[in-house]
């Protein structure tokens, strides 16, 4: 093996084939770039299921005056209800992690507090909020098991579970996540047709020196390793653009911009992106000489 | 060193077979003439020799190997004991005279030390001393040929397969090149040259082996190029 010879030869056809070598850089690049970004959205996901699962209660809402749900029939909630209902909860430990009784005040004082810059607070009265207890399970997943005990028995209006309204907008961050794999795999595949082709004229503009090679006695590894190594080096330097867009992505698009818009959730941090880039990195590069080796089996036959 | 035993060889494209139950051998430091007019089957006499091609039935044995036994990985080690030198020389344009035959042998991995000095040598030897700077184009056909046969020998293979190497050349050239061959195969090399050159085999008076619709129709040693044509 001699390193240099291989390594000219691998520059010679880099440069012999510029256009083509750039053309498979920039695929690589963006359909990397695109998957990189649908593993950084997938993690974002993650990262804000574990935040605000951790955050989410079970309200469970007692009967007021205005209930006009049949489990209300009774009227407003009694005493006696209520700390059944208490004990009942507390007897779905550990399931149940924390209970905390919010009354019809406190109900009262958290809304004006969220909407204190709306003049809807004028017009809503102490007694029209309900009381409720607000429990935090240890399991957000299921949710069905309180849901069950609680709905319907009497002096109980309501049982809500917050998750909900956050799986609608986990749904829609994986929709965005499945659209852009989808691309990056569609980008994938045309990344591998192009490298398939580039390998097909970089083989026939060389066949002069491969069929000398071949006559010699070159092993096919000998005459097939520059052309693996350019396609190996052209998805290298396109993984590589692709981890710098990722970086991009993390420290300007969500650090930058997103970050301090919505401070209310959190937000991937460096270490997804370190895990996603050498995964980028790595498709790009076996991809290619993968579709490399196949392509150059077919056309430098021995 | 060669041995065909009822090779026959049939293309796919093709109702008639290109060698048809041909049987022969070849002995260690010959120098063989292959003759026929075209079409005969002497390229795939050659294609079967180096492996390009296998038998459709048949056993070729070639440096005392079975090839139709030998598996793919091994093909390139035994042609390296192979020299080709073909009519239309196969130079690489890029190239000078020296890097030309370098190539021959850095591709299989040879280190530069062994090259620099071997290619001097072998290019003494083809005499082409002092154009080692050449480029193919600024050398006269004779030389590009010796330029080739240079890249063939300079691995001393142990057989040099020669495919019309005078085609493309004048009598006086030719003359020059056969005076090589000659002195290569005298250094131990077993020669098997295919020709279309009447004066050339008359001249060497070596075994000449005639090929004609891929039968074996003319096996005989110190032989003349034919009497009919």
């Amino acid at each position: 093996m001699r390193a240099t010879f291989v390594a000219s030869e691998v520059g010679g056809g880099l440069r012999r084939n510029l256009t083509m070598t750039l053309a498979v850089i920039i695929t690589v690049a963006v359909s990397l770039g695109l998957f990189g970004a649908s593993l950084l959205v997938r993690a974002q996901v993650g990262t804000m299921k574990d935040f605000w699962y951790d955050k989410v209660e079970v309200s469970i809402f007692l009967c007021g005056k205005g209930s006009d749900t049949p489990s209300c029939s009774g009227g407003e909630v009694t005493e006696a209800q209520r700390e059944q209902i208490k004990a009942d909860l507390e007897a779905l430990r550990p399931l149940v992690e924390d209970i905390y009784y919010e009354s019809k005040t406190e109900a009262f004082e958290r809304f004006k507090e969220q909407f204190k810059n709306s003049p809807i607070v004028n017009s809503v009265s102490e007694n029209a909020l309900p009381e409720s207890f607000r429990v935090k399970l240890s399991d957000p997943t299921k949710y069905d098991v309180v849901a069950s005990a609680f709905a319907g028995r009497p002096g109980v209006d309501q049982v809500n579970d917050q998750r909900v309204i956050l799986d609608k907008f986990f749904r829609l961050l994986g929709g965005l996540q499945l659209i852009a794999l989808l691309i990056a795999i569609v980008m994938l595949i045309v990344t591998v047709l192009l490298i398939v082709n580039t390998m097909r004229v970089a083989a026939f503009s060389r066949r002069r020196e491969t069929s000398i090679m071949r006559l010699v006695g070159a092993s096919n590894f000998y005459i097939q390793l520059p052309f693996l190594l350019e396609a190996a080096l052209a998805a290298g330097v396109g993984g590589l653009a692709a981890i710098v867009a990722l970086i991009l992505m993390k420290g300007i698009l969500i650090d930058q911009v997103l970050a301090p818009s919505f401070q209310f959730t959190a937000f991937v941090g460096w270490e997804a992106v370190a895990t996603i880039a050498p995964i980028v990195f790595l498709t790009g590069v076996v991809l290619a000489g993968l579709a490399a080796f196949f392509t150059l089996r077919k056309y430098l036959r021995v | 060193m060669i041995l065909f035993d009822s090779v026959t060889k049939l293309y796919a494209s093709q109702t008639r077979p290109a060698l048809d139950d041909v049987s022969l051998e070849i002995e260690k430091g010959e120098f063989i003439f292959l003759v026929g007019p075209s079409g005969s089957g002497k390229s795939t006499f050659l294609r079967l020799v180096l492996r390009e091609e296998r038998p459709t039935s048949g056993q070729v044995w070639v440096l005392g190997k079975e090839l139709n036994r030998l598996s793919n990985w091994k093909i390139p080690a035994m042609r390296r004991q192979i020299g080709t030198v073909f009519q239309d020389f196969r130079l690489l344009p890029n190239k000078t005279v020296f890097e030309n035959v370098a190539f021959a042998l850095e591709v299989i991995g040879k280190p530069s030390s062994h090259i620099k000095r071997v290619v001097p040598e072998v290019l003494e030897v083809v005499g082409l001393e002092g154009k080692e700077q050449r480029r193919p184009d600024e050398l006269s056909g004779g030389e590009q040929q010796r330029v080739a046969i240079a890249r063939a020998f300079v691995n001393r293979p142990l057989l040099l397969i020669a495919d019309e190497p005078t085609g493309n050349l004048d009598p006086g050239t030719s003359i020059g090149i056969m005076k090589l061959l000659d002195r290569i195969n005298k250094l131990g090399t077993t020669v098997v040259m295919s020709t279309h050159d009447a004066q050339i085999v008359d001249q060497m008076r070596r075994r000449v082996i005639e090929l004609s619709g891929g039968h074996l129709v003319r096996d005989q040693s110190r032989g003349v190029y034919g009497y009919s044509r």
